[in-house]
């Protein structure tokens, strides 16, 4: 067996995703996901013979945005062609997308990685397309069930450059251009409703040698199946070629129960797709002075607002990365901050990105349904500041936020966990535990030091944790020395 | 350009078209012909010319994005040969 070391993966991802959109991106029908079968379906979208597809204005703004966040070039004329192939989802027998001429270019993205370092990721394009309809497989042993709500909205593929290495750059990938897309609202990113699919060509090859052959991967749907296909396809080609065998160029489905991948069963008719420009539609022309305007909405994007985050608030890199992740944390964030101004930003993100996503993880919530809402973080964050209570027991309180969702305050003050800050009232405590422990004094007088920790422990069992412990050490270490 | 009988039922079945076997050789030699007569416009020299897209000269039209269909699940069902609970029912196709 060689050294699986000399081996690197070289990685291209397809995205479909979905645009945001009222109606698809060439008929007057809604968008709504989850509808009743066939309801949001007009004759365009059913393909009744004579209809003419009329194209969405704000789905071609869509992805004139989208293509300013992926830095990319925008084509200011570009052409939708015929994708022929039959299946039942798909009435027209073809689909509307481009070839040739996409309406966006070249463009490029940046990822941060775990070693602290950041990789650029070329974009090769972006252009326009229909979905299809939904097939349902399910419902009886010998029938499809077909619902063309679907059918017609529009998406928008974006193809990266082969420029991906490992499973974490394609997951890194992937989770940015999903933050890129969300915070100028031209897609969801939902991956479990689909309005994100993804589509990985993987191949394997020796450092420094020609691109192997690739498999395209498709059905990974999720950012943990993304690892899985990565790792499952460089084991599987190393191991075949290693052996002496040869790659297969195909189509392989992911299993996402068993976290493998598996040729599929139905050898596609080898793809000809005879694309060829759609006489229905003219070509697609994007004006400087459309373009212009659109630059001037786009919304501020994830990096620049990281580098923002790092200079005016004196975060770390990894914290403002993480923050920008996903619009949502740094709404959150700012909501604190903005409140009052006097808050430690250092402090609120450890909050948010500590004990908040902790729990927010164990219960499977997203930061936007939380049960701790911002202004309520912000006020238990002023109540450690102002010492009303220790750091310690905000993590208590905390977690009775999250559960109850009651103030920090009202928690405080019913469990009476208000930190004792008076030092007569501590001075009280102490010298009633070491009146009880009168052999432990004499033992720590006479060198057991350590039994200083013992003392300060009692004295908290005392009060609940509530005393506090600055206090506490200096008052025990005077009438110790004594 | 010979379009041998290879072809014939390779765009047959690209097109979901049946043909009888005993057709195959017929279609062969009027596909051949088509194509050649249509190769004659190779002989034009186009090197400076952009491909056309799309003959008419009318810019594409937009429409706002705005919901003004659907909600007709009556007629998209009507001419269905089979139908069940709102949807197209067809013969299992599974990858």
């Amino acid at each position: 067996m060689q050294n699986l070391k000399d081996w690197e993966t070289v990685i291209g991802l397809e995205i479909h995703a979905q645009i945001i959109s009222k109606s698809k991106l060439f008929s007057g029908a809604s968008t709504n996901f989850g509808s009743e079968p066939n309801t949001q379906v007009s004759l365009v979208d059913a393909a009744m013979p004579g209809m003419l597809p009329v194209i969405n204005k704000d789905c071609v703004e869509q992805a004139i945005k989208t293509g300013l966040g992926l830095n990319a070039q925008i084509n200011k004329r570009s052409v939708f062609d015929r994708k022929n192939y039959f299946y039942p989802d798909l009435p027209q027998g073809y689909q509307i997308s481009q070839f040739t001429q996409p309406i966006i270019g070249e463009g490029s993205i940046e990822i941060d990685l775990k070693d602290g370092s950041s990789k650029k990721i070329g974009i090769t394009r972006l252009h326009l397309e229909q979905d299809a309809g939904k097939s349902i497989h399910d419902l009886e042993p010998n029938k499809s069930y077909i619902d063309l709500n679907r059918s017609g909205v529009a998406l928008m593929e974006i193809v990266s450059e082969p420029d991906i290495r490992s499973a974490e750059e394609a997951q890194e990938y992937v989770k940015k251009l999903r933050s890129i897309l969300r915070y100028i609202g031209t897609c969801d990113g939902n991956m479990e409703e689909g309005s994100l699919r993804c589509d990985v060509n993987i191949s394997v090859r020796k450092k420094g040698e020609e691109l192997g052959t690739r498999s395209e991967i498709k059905n990974v749907n999720s950012i943990k199946s993304i690892g899985q296909a990565v790792d499952y396809e460089f084991k599987r080609q190393t191991e075949i070629i290693n052996s002496g065998g040869k790659i297969d160029q195909e189509t392989r489905l992911f299993d996402e129960k068993k976290g493998e991948t598996r040729a599929m069963r139905t050898k596609e008719e080898a793809h000809d797709y005879r694309y060829f420009p759609d006489p229905d539609l003219p070509p697609l022309e994007i004006k400087d002075d459309w373009i212009n305007q659109i630059k001037k909405k786009l919304p501020e994007l994830p990096d620049v607002k990281k580098e923002k985050l790092i200079k005016e608030h004196k975060i770390s890199s990894y914290e403002a990365a993480i923050l920008v992740s996903d619009k949502n944390n740094v709404e959150f964030f700012d909501k604190i901050i903005n409140e009052n101004k006097k808050r430690n930003p250092k402090n609120i993100a450890n909050w948010i990105i500590g004990d908040l996503f902790s729990l927010l993880n164990k219960n499977n919530l997203e930061i936007k349904n939380s049960p701790v809402k911002a202004e309520d973080l912000g006020g238990l964050i002023d109540l450690i500041e102002d010492s009303t209570i220790s750091g310690k027991i905000a993590k208590n309180v905390f977690e009775e936020m999250f559960k109850t969702k009651k103030k920090a305050k009202d928690i405080i003050e019913k469990k009476g966990l208000k930190q004792i800050t008076s030092t007569d009232e501590i001075e009280n405590i102490i010298d009633k535990v070491l009146n009880n422990n009168k052999d432990k004094v004499e033992e720590y007088k006479s060198g057991k030091e350590k039994l200083f920790g013992y003392f300060v422990g009692q004295v908290m069992q005392e009060t609940k944790g509530t005393a506090n412990p600055g206090i506490v050490n200096e008052i025990l270490k005077k009438k110790l020395a004594n | 350009m010979d379009i041998d009988k290879k072809l014939v039922k390779k765009i047959a079945t690209l097109s979901k078209v049946k043909i009888e076997e005993t057709e195959v050789e017929r279609i062969s030699k009027d596909l051949s012909k088509i194509i050649t007569w249509v190769e004659k416009l190779n002989e034009v020299d186009t090197k400076d010319v952009t491909p056309v897209a799309n003959p008419s000269d009318i810019k594409i039209p937009f429409r706002e994005d705005e919901i003004n269909d659907g909600k007709i699940e009556d007629k998209i069902l009507k001419n269905a040969p089979e139908k069940k609970a709102g949807y197209f029912v067809v013969p299992k196709v599974v990858e």
